[in-house]
């Protein structure tokens, strides 16, 4: 089974990597952006007996960091 | 006295480091390998190296501070062993939990390779050799030193004399210029600027050697 865990910075975390995506657009004629906000992907490939829990897990012991970061989990 | 540095697969500051306990400190110094659970248990200090340990995959010093070793390094920190992360090792320390708040990518997206100047508070184990509001120049080398933390957090560090370190001018978008903070017991201190690269006069200065000397004062 394939898990989406979606990882972004939480809100009122300074994200200078989607400033510069942001001004990146803005220098190729793209009007209309009014933010850009910058975060990771990560899939799961698992086995059918990994619970929501055991994911949850993961997210929390290393695959975000919650003191910056948020995540969401997306199965199907 | 007794010294380990850590070791991970992309350790780059290790050897810097072991020579400044060596010289300065006059440590018997081990180099310890992260894969390596055991750490001998007269080490009386230890020291994480900068680097840029397992490519700073996922997030810098994330890979790390999941090692078999550091379940040694917290159970040595729970002791009252003074601990060093310095760069990536102050990385370390906080994805690991040992120090609190997170070090994210230079406001300015740039890595930022230069001496920078230092004010130090002095009231802690690893600055004591230092006066009060003495501003040291130091190297900084890095590109993810930018110091975050929620609002509770920084208060509950400026309030107790925690920030042992400051930028004395804004350098890569830390919150209150914060270079270097110690953990609630005093014993772990976490800075991105490098000490071990300002300890001979032929490295350009010499401000490190009082945060060395501190220690040995401390711990003979």
């Amino acid at each position: 089974m394939k898990i989406r865990v979606f990882v972004t910075l939480k809100n009122g975390v300074l994200d200078p990597q989607g400033k510069a995506i942001h001004h990146a657009l803005e220098g190729l004629g793209f009007d209309g952006v009014s933010d850009v906000r910058a975060g990771r992907l990560i899939e799961l490939d698992v086995d059918e007996n990994v619970r929501d829990e055991d994911v949850q897990d993961m997210c929390k012991k290393l695959l975000a960091n919650t003191v910056i970061e948020n995540f969401e989990i997306e199965r199907n | 006295m007794k010294a380990a540095v850590i070791q991970f697969p992309g350790s780059n500051c290790d050897r810097d480091m072991k020579v400044a306990l060596e010289q300065v400190m006059g440590a018997k110094t081990l180099l310890h390998w992260h894969g390596d659970a055991d750490l001998a248990k007269d080490i009386e200090f230890i020291a994480i190296p900068g680097g840029f340990s397992y490519g700073d995959y996922l997030r810098s010093g994330a890979m790390a501070a999941r090692s078999p070793v550091m379940k040694a390094i917290i159970a040595a920190s729970n002791r009252g062993v003074p601990i060093l992360g310095v760069c990536n090792g102050f990385q370390i320390l906080t994805e690991s939990g040992l120090l609190p708040g997170a070090l994210m990518r230079n406001a300015s997206q740039n890595f930022i390779c230069r001496d920078v100047q230092l004010r130090v508070n002095k009231d802690t184990l690893f600055t004591k050799g230092y006066a009060d509001d003495e501003i040291i120049s130091i190297p900084i080398a890095h590109h993810d030193g930018n110091y975050f933390a929620d609002e509770a957090t920084i208060k509950t560090l400026e309030d107790s004399g925690r920030i042992a370190f400051r930028y004395a001018e804004d350098v890569n978008g830390s919150i209150a210029n914060i270079a270097g903070i110690i953990n609630k017991a005093g014993n772990v201190l976490g800075m991105m600027p490098h000490p071990e690269r300002a300890v001979d006069s032929k490295h350009g200065g010499i401000d490190g050697q009082k945060l060395f000397h501190s220690l040995v004062k401390e711990l003979i």
